[in-house]
């Protein structure tokens, strides 16, 4: 019986997790192009959710063309973002940036709920909720959604980052941004593509995880700062450390919920990302800083 | 080829490049020498557009460069091989030559000319070929500045622009790197623009040479001259001053 439980809660832990590692993605790739941390990362989980809810019931598309549809709006918020917000900075200094992006993202949220309201929404999942048992517990097909499109995602970026030369580029940026300008790398065009995929792909974790946990016009700062939180365990990588990050983020908070009591369930995640600022800054798999002279 | 015409170029309040003027012809070997902090490197950097000119004018094939951003600037065919060498650590050497032909892959250049470069890449350092798949950052540093190099020549360059390509090198490696210069200008006619702190190495491989003070271009003049003038011997060539006085 207590095995069944653990299996249950680590299953629905993943599922949360595989979230907070497309989130924390998200705030990689952008932190590896720029050096900014964008904490507006999180308002495009939100946008994701939601737009895909207004193209439903508003548009009366069906869900397989409010995805798209949804993903690209969220997009074109991104792009806004970085050319309204972050591009015509004089002095881009972190300290800036950060507050800016802190700007940018109350400014989202607060756009969100002039549109949407401050009611909280559901979009319904997208293959039935007919649960699934597994060993002595069950998952919600939504659940198997979440983990194949988070896998296909991460998949998509290795082959982005790894074998083509625009995905080489935006890491030579991130190594050396002055070196990759000399190479003829436009480096500002990359800060934009940053953007654009994470935009994207927080759009898409917001679509996915809209069905099971609702969304409303705020979601974006809790599920925002669990995605950093993953990011931060995993060093800031844009690969699989950030994704072992937010699996062991989902699975430690969904076991301290069932285990302990579900009122600490946010609370855990803030001790992590505490204990591993305090103790790992580089992440819990990085090496530390020294070799970067 | 090129031409700076009284270039001004700030850094934040420091006034590091005070009305220089200098040109190189096509195929010409030019060395810039001078103490630490003279302003060889923002030369460098104003002409590859990492920190603009604020006055002057900079001229390239009859076309202006001056306010260009970096990467246009390797667009128009100069490419910069920086101090330090800044190859990227943690992509392999392939990538890191890969890279240097971003601008050609951007415009839907075919591989096969690339790859055919990349060879002779190769043949003009075969320890890059050896280590093709490995790290640059786990490379020596005679190693990442050949490939330093190979990764400015990728882009195809009409001239190239090399900061202390000698700097914490051993003087073999230093000599094949030179080689390899040489043979550059033969085989492609490449133009060089040579920021040097061994001063008498570059002059020995140049045309001509400038020796800059504090952000002025003071003497001028062909390589063979300035080795013999007893105002370089004396300040870059550390050559003893006495020895000097005595004559």
């Amino acid at each position: 019986m207590q095995f069944d439980q653990i299996l249950q809660y680590v299953l629905s832990g993943l599922s949360t997790g595989a979230i907070y590692a497309l989130i924390g993605i998200g705030f990689s790739i952008i932190y590896n192009a720029t050096g900014i941390i964008n904490f507006a990362q999180g308002e495009f989980v939100m946008l994701g959710g939601l737009l895909t809810l207004s193209c439903l019931e508003l548009l009366k598309l069906p869900l397989w063309a409010a995805i798209p549809c949804a993903i690209a709006v969220s997009t074109v918020v991104g792009i806004l973002f970085e050319r309204l917000a972050i591009r015509p900075l004089k002095q881009p200094t972190p300290i800036n940036l950060v507050i800016i992006t802190i700007g940018g993202s109350i400014l989202i949220r607060g756009l969100a709920m002039l549109v949407w309201g401050k009611d909280t929404h559901a979009i319904p999942p997208f293959s039935g909720d007919t649960p699934i048992a597994i060993g002595g517990a069950t998952i919600l097909p939504q659940h198997l959604w979440i983990l194949a499109i988070t896998l296909i995602i991460i998949l998509i970026n290795k082959v982005y980052f790894y074998h083509t030369i625009s995905g080489k580029a935006m890491r030579a940026c991130s190594y050396n941004r002055r070196a990759a300008g000399l190479v003829g790398i436009d480096v500002r065009r990359m800060v934009l593509f940053s953007f654009i995929i994470s935009s994207a792909m927080g759009a898409v974790a917001g679509i996915i995880v809209a069905p099971l946990t609702m969304i409303a016009y705020d979601v974006g700062v809790m599920l925002g700062l669990k995605g950093f939180c993953a990011a931060i365990i995993g060093g800031m990588s844009s690969g699989v450390s950030t994704v072992i990050g937010g699996l062991i983020l989902g699975v430690l908070e969904s076991l301290g919920a069932g285990l302990i009591s579900s009122g600490y369930k946010d609370a855990i995640a803030f001790i992590i990302l505490l204990l591993i600022l305090f103790i790992r800054p580089q992440g819990l798999f990085g090496k530390a800083d020294s070799e970067r002279v | 080829m090129l031409r700076l015409k009284n270039i001004n170029t700030y850094y934040g309040k420091v006034h590091a490049l005070k009305n220089v003027s200098l040109h190189l012809g096509e195929g010409e070997i030019v060395t810039l020498i001078g103490a630490n902090g003279a302003g060889k490197t923002t030369i460098l950097n104003t002409i590859s557009g990492v920190t603009p000119a604020s006055a002057g004018e900079i001229l390239f094939c009859k076309e202006t460069v001056t306010a260009l951003q970096p990467d246009k600037v390797v667009q128009r065919g100069i490419s910069q091989v920086p101090e330090g060498r800044q190859v990227f650590k943690p992509l392999s050497v392939e990538d890191n030559l890969e890279l240097g032909a971003y601008l050609r892959y951007r415009s839907r250049e075919g591989k096969a000319s690339i790859h055919k470069d990349m060879d002779k890449v190769f043949t003009l350092f075969p320890r890059l070929e050896e280590r093709r798949k490995q790290l640059a950052g786990t490379m020596s540093g005679g190693e990442q500045q050949m490939l330093a190099i190979g990764r400015a020549l990728m882009a195809n360059p009409k001239m190239l622009l090399l900061d202390e390509p000698s700097m914490g090198l051993a003087p073999l490696v230093v000599q094949e790197i030179f080689r390899v210069l040489e043979r550059l200008r033969q085989e492609n006619g490449t133009t060089i623009l040579l920021v040097e702190q061994n001063a008498k190495a570059a002059l020995k491989l140049a045309d001509r040479g400038y020796v800059l003070e504090t952000g002025k271009v003071i003497l001028e003049g062909p390589a063979d001259e300035l080795l013999e003038n007893a105002e370089v011997k004396r300040a870059y060539l550390g050559k003893d001053k006495k020895e000097i006085w005595e004559r």
